[in-house]
């Protein structure tokens, strides 16, 4: 293990306390391990594999859409790629991209903790997301299962002859070790900060994560009992949403949606923390608005349970729902707002460096105002109804999702990567991949927007001729995109073994995470740090250009106090 | 070919000025953070000559409650301009073409007034309201004609409604929109617009078009409906003649108008809503009436009047 | 090291203080969990009073209440236990636990009775044998059996989380002094007869 030879160094005249990678090497000890940041890799892993795995049900997806006839593979194929790669993006990738993976490497670093407040709840959550994602494999192996990943009753409980049950065990179990999750961040935030570190303080990532744990907890449960509630119907047949017996099949949607409207907050939240990191590291400046930003996002996470009926314009829901769901989406267009422009805010008046984060970054505010603003376009009730079920909810979504989230995911794997592994990758690479990944993402899913309103529909495996130039030009990207996504695990992973060692503080960020040695030792801070300053005090540092490694402006000071009452 | 979708119902060009509005300002918006971040970001790099005061807190403050102030009053703008148009187009006019439709794996049924039926295709005349009652026989579709910008889904134990007024003569697309299994993508048909001469035509050369409003009548008897709804029935069931639109009571307090979604309900879902002072005792219908019997009795029953006498 | 003190946790009371605030979300989640069937429970029963109140009438009042004793009485001994592990008597926490837990088995004993019963009477949806004609009777007992079957689900664990901790007190393993873990227990316990107390009036009561 190249990775450990060099992992002890620390700062001259101390004690080098040992890498948590160092601390054990036996398949056992990460298994059994209690330690957020080794959990924070399995995770890394777990959601690694799955993305691998829905990429490519995109990918075939997309090649078989390149004739406008279903040839290379069956409708019911087809049907099966879909649900399984939405079900997968969504619940095993995306849910747990930033909160379980990046949220638990760096939440007890950015508050000076020696670990989240229930360590083996945290690593029973990533055994549940494992039994979940197992249950779905296995439903995936033994033939599929092909009711979108919305699961609509009465089709998924009493036509689909396919694997429902099972995927939907696999849906709740994972959906447990989300709540589990947030439970945990909850609690640490709660008890876990360092003495100094007060709420103000805390930098946008921690509250971000706090926003998301909160949806998570009070979401989630939905979900758990709207699948439960399909597979105790396929079990034992109770007639819940079966219209013959009086059933409603919409109440089914009602529950759904409370679930997964906050559920795409959960996909966005963290990544609004990220960007806030990020940004303000490279431009060197205070987050401009930091309360308003705060709030913004908590504002985001309440008013996310109210909009549910947006994605029921066209069941025959009644008008006045329909208007008060659409006003409320509205509504929520203003906390987004904020978000969109204090980042712009920030830039004003930095010192600003292009790193590969910083390209994600910036490339996410604008991929984000591009989905959000469309997101509009299907809050209004009257252009939904034309573009609802078509391709151009399939480029909202993915706008926000994969433009936004995955993009905020990628600019925080190499921001926090040095941190993680104590090796600096290949800037150029990473650039490079960077500028890939938005053009091909553009090249994919713009298209997509002009067929919705053209009027192709979503879910379909073949389609009329006229809309075969731009499925083309989408299936295109796709493969630009699959490419530029295939460059960072390579870099990545060079870096571990060829990768310039990368010092505490690579980028010169402040931030607690950022005072201990890269990677961190098992118990994180040989000595609880103390917090005396506001988060983001890059203004203090008005040296140009800044000497990245320099940690005299650090807004901390060393303290061998317990910092048990913050 | 990428070219915007045919624009042939009344709805559908208003709804294209609307889109056009909305793609307008969200491009200025888009426009206006890009710039934000591309002249920041170029003018504040780093090394750049730039002069960098630092914001005093006051006029951040204010920037800040401009910008929201500003979206919050973008938004709720939007969201007048859209439910205004929105409900201008809700109400059907009462004078409307009525057409009943039916969905299922996978394939679209229709059925006019006058009887005739299509499988797969729906005929309608140009410039004149036409709407749609619609059912499932299984599990939820969703009934989408991009060329008139419209969308309703179908749901199974439910009546959902959809209107529209054709202004060009031609065939369009038809899909079903909702996820419905192996023959999803499959579910195709055509919307057909033809001049009013040309529609009638089309209509008195259908085959067995015996009207609809007879075959209800014949059905009502032969159904067994009459031997409760018969105001000399010994069984207590409402009376059923000056029904259509009237305000019912129901027996949980709600009061509802009986409209020919009711009506249509009242046959296949009588459990739903029971009428006011009455027991739950009328028969389910659904499965023993197929959807040309049921649109009949409901064409029947809209025709029969109140008996003052 | 004080005993029973987990990482990453400096003090016992901020230890005890996490632990309360978890239970407490973990409950609120619970709470939503139960809230989704008991809105469908609703929305049916606004759709088919008369449905459900027939089918009501057919449940077993007599052993339903004979269960709402059992766990009536469990949550006070349950509440003894917390009570007595906070004053420090070993003794009585374990008498308290075992009472509670044979309450809990108690009621699921009962339950099985019931089910049993509920069985050969046809009073399961889908059923041929389905007694009652009234619309909505059928999604009464739909959700009849998911309700107390979810709930019968945590009294086992309920059950089970008792016994262990009953065990573990009693071989001198278990570090119940001041870590709030008997605490912890006895919310979860309050929680699971508090469905209980909803699910009784809804399923029981309603249609009497
Ligand atoms: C991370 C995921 C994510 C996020 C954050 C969002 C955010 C939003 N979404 Fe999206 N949405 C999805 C994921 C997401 N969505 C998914 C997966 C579906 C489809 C599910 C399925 O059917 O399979 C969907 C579907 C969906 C629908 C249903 C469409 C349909 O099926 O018919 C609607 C309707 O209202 C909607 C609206 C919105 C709105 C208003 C926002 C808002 O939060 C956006 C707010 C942001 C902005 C507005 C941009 C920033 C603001 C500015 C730059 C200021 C300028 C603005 C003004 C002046 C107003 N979404
Ligand atoms: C949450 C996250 C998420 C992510 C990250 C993605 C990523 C992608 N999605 Fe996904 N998508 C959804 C969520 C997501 N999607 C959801 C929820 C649905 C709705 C499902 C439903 O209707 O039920 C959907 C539906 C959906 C559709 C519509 C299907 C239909 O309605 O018929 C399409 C079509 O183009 C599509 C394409 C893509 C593409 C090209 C990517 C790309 O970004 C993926 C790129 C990644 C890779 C390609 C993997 C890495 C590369 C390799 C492993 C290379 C080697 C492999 C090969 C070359 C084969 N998606
Ligand atoms: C066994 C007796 C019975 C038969 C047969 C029967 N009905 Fe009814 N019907 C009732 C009763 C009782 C009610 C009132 C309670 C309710 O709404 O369910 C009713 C209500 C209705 C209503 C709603 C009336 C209102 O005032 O709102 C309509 C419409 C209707 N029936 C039509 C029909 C048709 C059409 C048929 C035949 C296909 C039919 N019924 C057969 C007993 C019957
Ligand atoms: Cu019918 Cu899709
Ligand atoms: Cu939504």
């Amino acid at each position: 293990m190249t990775l450990e030879a060099e992992a002890g160094r620390g700062r001259p005249g101390q004690t080098l306390p040992r890498s948590y990678l160092g601390a054990g090497h036996s398949v056992r000890s990460w298994l059994l391990t209690t330690d957020h940041k080794r959990i924070a890799l399995l995770y890394l892993g777990t959601i690694t594999v799955f993305f691998l795995i829905g990429g490519s049900a995109a990918t075939l997806m997309r090649l078989e859409l390149v004739t406008p006839p279903g040839e290379l593979v069956s409708a019911d194929t087809y049907n099966r790629l879909f649900t399984l790669h939405g079900v997968i993006m969504v619940w095993f990738f995306l849910v747990p991209a930033v909160p379980a993976t990046l949220g638990n490497f760096v939440l007890p670093l950015a508050i000076g903790a020696r670990d989240v407040a229930f360590p083996r709840l945290n690593l029973l959550s990533w055994y549940l997301t494992i039994a979940g994602g197992v249950l779905v494999l296995a439903s995936l192996l033994l033939g599929g299962v092909d009711t979108g990943w919305t699961f609509y009753t009465p089709y998924s409980s009493l036509y689909s002859n396919s694997y429902v049950t099972l995927a939907a065990m696999g849906v709740f179990v994972n959906g447990f070790g989300s709540i589990a999750t947030g439970i945990n961040f909850l609690v640490t935030i709660h008890t876990q900060r360092t003495r100094g570190l007060t709420w103000m303080r805390l930098p946008l990532f921690v509250w971000s994560l706090y926003a998301v744990s909160i949806v998570m907890v009070l979401a989630t449960p939905a979900l758990a009992v709207a699948l439960l509630m399909v597979v105790v119907e396929r079990l034992f047949d109770l007639g819940l949403f079966d219209p013959a017996r009086g059933g409603d099949p919409i109440l089914f949607q009602h529950i759904f949606w409370f679930y997964s409207h906050p559920a795409v907050y959960i996909m966005i939240l963290p990544g609004f923390g990220v960007i806030s990191e990020v940004l303000t590291c490279f431009a060197r400046r205070r987050i401009f608005g930091y309360e308003a930003m705060v709030f913004a996002m908590l504002a985001i996470a309440i008013f996310g349970f109210f909009v549910w009926g947006h994605h029921m314009f066209v069941s025959g829901q009644s008008y006045y729902a329909n208007l008060i769901f659409s006003f409320l989406s509205f509504a929520i267009a203003v906390p987004s707002a904020i978000k969109v422009f204090n980042w712009s805010g920030t830039l004003y008046g930095g010192h600003i460096t292009f790193e590969a984060s910083m390209l994600y970054a910036l490339g996410f505010i604008g991929l984000f105002t591009l989905g959000g603003l469309t997101g509009l376009f299907v809050a209004s009730v009257p252009i939904d109804v034309h573009v609802t079920d078509t391709y151009f909810i399939v480029a909202h979504f993915h706008y926000i999702m994969v433009g936004g989230m995955v993009t905020a995911f990628f600019a925080g794997l190499h921001f926090w990567w040095p941190k993680i592994t104590g090796r600096l990758y290949s800037e150029s690479f990473a650039r490079l991949a960077a500028l890939l990944m938005f053009v091909g993402f553009n090249f994919t899913f713009f298209p997509q927007f002009i067929l919705g309103w053209m009027g192709m529909p979503r879910r379909y495996w073949s389609y009329p001729d006229d809309f075969q130039v731009l499925n083309v030009a989408s299936s295109l990207g796709a493969v630009i995109l699959a490419a530029a996504y295939l460059l960072p695990p390579v870099y990545l992973g060079l870096s571990l073994w060829r990768g310039k060692p990368a010092g505490d503080n690579p980028w010169d960020a402040t931030g607690l995470e950022w005072t201990t040695s890269s990677p961190p030792p098992r118990e994180n801070f040989a000595v609880l740090p103390v917090v005396d300053t506001e988060p983001y005090a890059y203004h203090a540092d008005r040296v140009e250009p800044h000497r990245r490694g320099d940690a005299s402006h650090r807004a901390v000071s060393q303290s061998s106090d317990p910092g048990d009452d913050a | 070919m990428i070219a915007p979708p045919d624009a042939a119902s009344v709805s559908a060009d208003s709804f294209d000025l609307m889109f056009l509005v909305m793609v307008v300002f969200s491009g200025f918006i888009v426009l206006l953070v890009a710039t934000l971040v591309i002249v920041f970001s170029i003018r504040f790099r780093s090394g750049s000559r730039a002069n960098r005061h630092e914001v005093r807190r006051l006029v951040s403050r204010e920037v800040e409650i401009a910008w929201t102030a500003a979206t919050a009053f973008g938004a709720m703008f939007f969201f007048w301009f859209a439910s205004a148009h929105f409900l201008r187009h809700a109400a059907a006019p009462v004078d409307a073409m009525e057409v009943h439709v039916e969905a299922k794996q996978w394939m679209w049924k229709a059925t006019h007034e006058s009887g005739a039926r299509e499988l797969g295709s729906l005929h309608v005349p140009l410039g004149r309201a036409t709407i749609l009652y619609m059912n499932s026989q299984d599990v939820i579709h969703s009934f989408f004609v991009p060329a008139f910008r419209l969308k309703q889904d179908v749901v199974p134990g439910m009546t959902t409604t959809m209107w529209f007024t054709p202004t060009r003569t031609g065939s369009f697309h038809l899909f079903c929109a909702e996820y419905c299994g192996t023959g999803h993508s499959t579910m195709l048909g055509e919307i057909v617009v033809m001049d009013e001469a040309a529609f009638a035509a089309w209509l008195e050369a259908r085959p067995g078009s015996g009207s609809l409003v007879d075959a209800g009548r014949v059905l009502f008897t032969e159904a067994g409906c009459a031997s409760c709804h018969d105001p000399a029935s010994a069984v207590h069931a409402p009376d059923l003649r000056g029904i259509y639109g009237r305000p019912v009571p129901l027996a949980d307090g709600r009061i509802v108008t009986a409209d020919a979604a009711y009506l249509q309900d009242s046959i296949l879902q009588p459990d739903r809503d029971v009428v006011a002072g009455f027991d739950p005792i009328m028969p389910n219908f659904s499965g023993l009436l197929d959807e040309d019997e049921v649109a009949g009795l409901v064409a029947w029953l809209r025709t029969l009047e109140r008996d003052d006498g | 090291m004080t005993r029973g003190l987990h990482e990453p946790f400096a003090t016992l009371p901020r230890q005890r203080e996490a632990a309360t605030f978890g239970i407490w979300i973990f409950l609120a989640t619970e709470m939503i969990f139960f809230g989704g069937l008991f809105l469908g429970y609703a929305v049916y029963r606004h759709e088919y009073p008369a449905g459900f109140a027939a089918a009501g009438a057919r449940t077993d009042i007599v052993i339903g209440t004979a269960n709402t004793m059992l766990l009536l009485t469990s949550s006070a001994t349950m509440a003894a236990a917390v009570w007595s592990g906070r004053a420090g008597l070993r003794g009585n926490t374990l008498l308290a636990l075992v009472l509670t837990a044979l309450l809990g088995t108690g009621f699921l004993v009962l339950k099985a009775v019931e089910y049993r019963n509920d069985i050969d009477e046809g009073l399961v949806p889908g059923s041929p044998a389905f007694p009652l004609s009234e619309p909505g009777a059928e999604l009464f007992f739909g959700y009849y059996w998911a309700m107390t079957g979810l709930h019968t689900v945590h009294l086992v664990i309920g059950v089970g989380a008792l016994g262990l901790t009953a065990w573990r007190l009693w071989r001198g393993r278990l570090a119940w002094r001041g870590t709030g873990f008997l605490h912890v227990l006895g919310l979860y316990w309050h929680f699971v007869d508090v469905i209980w107390i909803f699910l009784f009036p809804l399923l029981y009561l309603m249609g009497r």
